[in-house]
């Protein structure tokens, strides 16, 4: 899996859709839902279910990282999986939004 | 992680937003995705390797940028108001190029080697209809320089400063989030296209999901009705811009009550002219951003409630604030340094440095970056206790009298607080006995020119080093068209003339 930053990657198991906006340090695999995600253009659809212990769900537009690694990912679709690397659950990153300045 | 993607995911994710133009008859992001996508074809046939434009603020532009993204070109937007044979030699080192050009501007550079000329009418015909057939996606690109901007050096050749994909996208994504604009948001651009903040201004607006209005060519009138009309509610001026929005808006009694943020920068902003506007415009959130090109825009800010605190404050060092650029952003450093390196203590002056993911601080051929990944930014400035940032402006305007380094613009602001004066500038001369020595070149209102009055103005606000030596009348100062005063024009002709 070659996580690198600007990939797009979609679950699995769920509707979630993700975009690499930092790659991890080291290789490892990017899941949701407790499952490895799908390159975007797979032509796989999801099926399956999501791990319930997986299953804290996807945001559009909040970002998720995983300090150890270092890998941050951006939501682009929401789903009901969350979102793992190599089995640690990544954090949802809180940012205050800034004012518009351009 | 290039550009495009940008827009990409809000296409993707709500394409039948307005993206691009009017209420009546702007384009979707899907539309704008689908032109875009329609003219990299096109771009991806030629042999180009930079997409030139050279033209007036208009929906092209955005649709040239991230169709040149996709291309895997790099976006170059030209100052078509250089003079032919200025215009023509940078447009030549474009080679090889294609250059879409307004109808007007053809004949300006036709036949310059290596480029190709697609006239705007033309790409606008192909690439700016409301339902573009599907075009096949073209792979990312190998090439990472997303824009080249001219910087307008006032010696030698321009330097093309560099913004590669990943400074420009950690830019985007680090100040604002994906969608985070209401549908009913729309921005109005005047900043002209080969500024930085058009450029950020397309790419922020894509991601954000916010629709884009462009005013051809600034004129504080047409800024207003289309404000008003296209019902504007977040718009970037610089401080000239400002000043004569708020005399039409005086004259017209227009309030532009969509209007919710007015974000401000690339020069100084008097404080007089900030103070009016917040008292005009009480429902808008202003907001001061302070930026290079070589950053990729904004590196710190003074937000909307920073602005109101300082206005309604009797402490005067939080009412100094609206003078300030605010606070640097989160997800960048900022220091100031002294000339050897280490860091100036609070109130201290000294030269602005910083570091982060969004810093490009590259030239083609040449990188001004240290390996530590520090840019200095040429600028002066200081820091005060609680961390806001307060630019001096360049460090090559800073008069050194005697060994002592001066602000030109801390005397300017004094001096344009005094009723005799509508404008002034402040620079240093040569002089035999101090090395240099402060004059002030002011434009007067109506009424008598009182020099020892000034003087004493600025004598009894700051200090008698600071007070000005030699003292100049004109009827208007030299600006470029973003608003920033030509100090070393002025400087030119005062020596000449001495």
């Amino acid at each position: 899996m070659d996580v690198k930053p600007g990939s797009r990657w979609k679950s699995a198991v769920c509707d979630a859709q993700i975009v690499v906006v930092r790659p991890p340090k080291q290789a490892g695999t990017l899941q949701c839902g407790g499952v490895a995600v799908l390159d975007l253009n797979d032509p796989a659809t999801s099926s399956g279910d999501v791990h319930p212990d997986h299953a804290g769900g996807v945001l559009v537009g909040k970002r998720y990282t995983d300090l150890d690694s270092g890998i941050e990912v951006l939501g682009a679709k929401a789903g009901k999986g969350s979102l793992a690397f190599d089995g640690r659950a990544l954090q949802l990153k809180d940012a205050k939004p800034l004012p518009a300045s351009d | 992680m290039q550009t495009p993607l940008l827009l990409d995911l809000t296409a993707d994710v709500c394409g039948d937003r307005k993206a691009l133009g009017t209420l009546a008859d702007g384009l979707d992001f899907a539309a704008m995705r689908g032109n875009a996508r329609a003219a990299a074809a096109r771009l991806a046939e030629s042999n180009a390797q930079n997409a030139v434009f050279v033209g007036l603020n208009g929906n092209a532009l955005p649709i040239l940028m991230f169709a040149s993204g996709m291309a895997g070109l790099s976006f170059v937007p030209v100052n078509y108001r250089l003079p032919d044979v200025d215009l023509r030699k940078l447009i030549a080192r474009t080679a090889p190029s294609l250059v879409v050009v307004d109808d007007d501007m053809h004949a300006r550079i036709d036949g310059i080697d290596g480029t190709t000329l697609v006239k705007r009418s033309e790409f606008e015909a192909r690439f700016l209809v409301a339902a573009p057939a599907e075009t096949e996606p073209l792979s990312e690109g190998e090439n990472d320089i997303a824009v080249l901007l001219f910087t307008s050096g006032t010696t030698g050749d321009p330097k093309a400063a560099v913004l590669r994909h990943a400074n420009l996208t950690s830019y985007v994504m680090s100040t604002v989030e994906l969608l985070g604009a209401d549908e009913d948001e729309a921005a109005l651009v005047s900043v002209p296209p080969y500024h930085i903040a058009g450029i950020s201004a397309v790419l922020t607006s894509a991601y954000g999901g916010r629709r884009i209005v462009y005013l051809p060519a600034f004129s504080a009138e047409e800024w207003v009705s289309i404000a008003s009309r296209e019902a504007i509610t977040h718009a970037m001026v610089v401080p000239t811009m400002l000043d004569r929005i708020l005399d039409v808006l005086a004259k017209t009694g227009e309030r532009l009550p969509a209007l919710r943020a007015l974000s401000y920068g690339g020069g100084r902003m008097p404080e007089p002219v900030i103070a009016r506007a917040l008292e005009a415009l009480p429902h808008v959130d202003f907001v001061n951003a302070y930026g290079l090109t070589e950053t990729s825009s904004t590196v710190a800010l003074l937000g909307a409630d920073d602005h109101r605190t300082a206005i309604a404050s009797d402490d005067p060092l939080v009412r100094r604030r609206l003078g300030s650029v605010g606070k640097p952003l989160p997800s960048l450093e900022l220091e100031i340094r002294r000339d050897d390196g280490s860091c100036c203590d609070a109130e201290e002056a000294g030269e602005i440095y910083v570091r982060g993911d969004q810093v490009s601080g590259e030239y083609l051929h040449k990188t001004a970056i240290a390996d530590d990944g520090w840019f200095a930014t040429n600028d002066a400035g200081w820091l005060d206790a609680d961390g806001y940032l307060f630019v001096e402006g360049r460090l090559d305007d800073v008069i050194v009298r005697g060994g002592e380094n001066i602000s030109p613009g801390e005397i300017e602001d004094v001096l344009r607080s005094h009723p005799q004066v509508a404008d002034v500038a402040v620079l240093g001369l040569p002089s035999v006995q101090w090395g240099e020595k402060v004059a002030a070149v002011i434009v007067a209102r109506e009424g008598p020119r009182d020099v020892d009055a000034l003087a004493a103005h600025v004598k009894a606000l700051l200090r008698s080093t600071k007070t000005p030596e030699s003292w100049y009348f004109r009827d208007e100062l030299p600006y470029n068209e973003t608003g920033k005063l030509l100090r070393r024009v002025l400087k030119a002709e005062l020596a000449n003339q001495d």
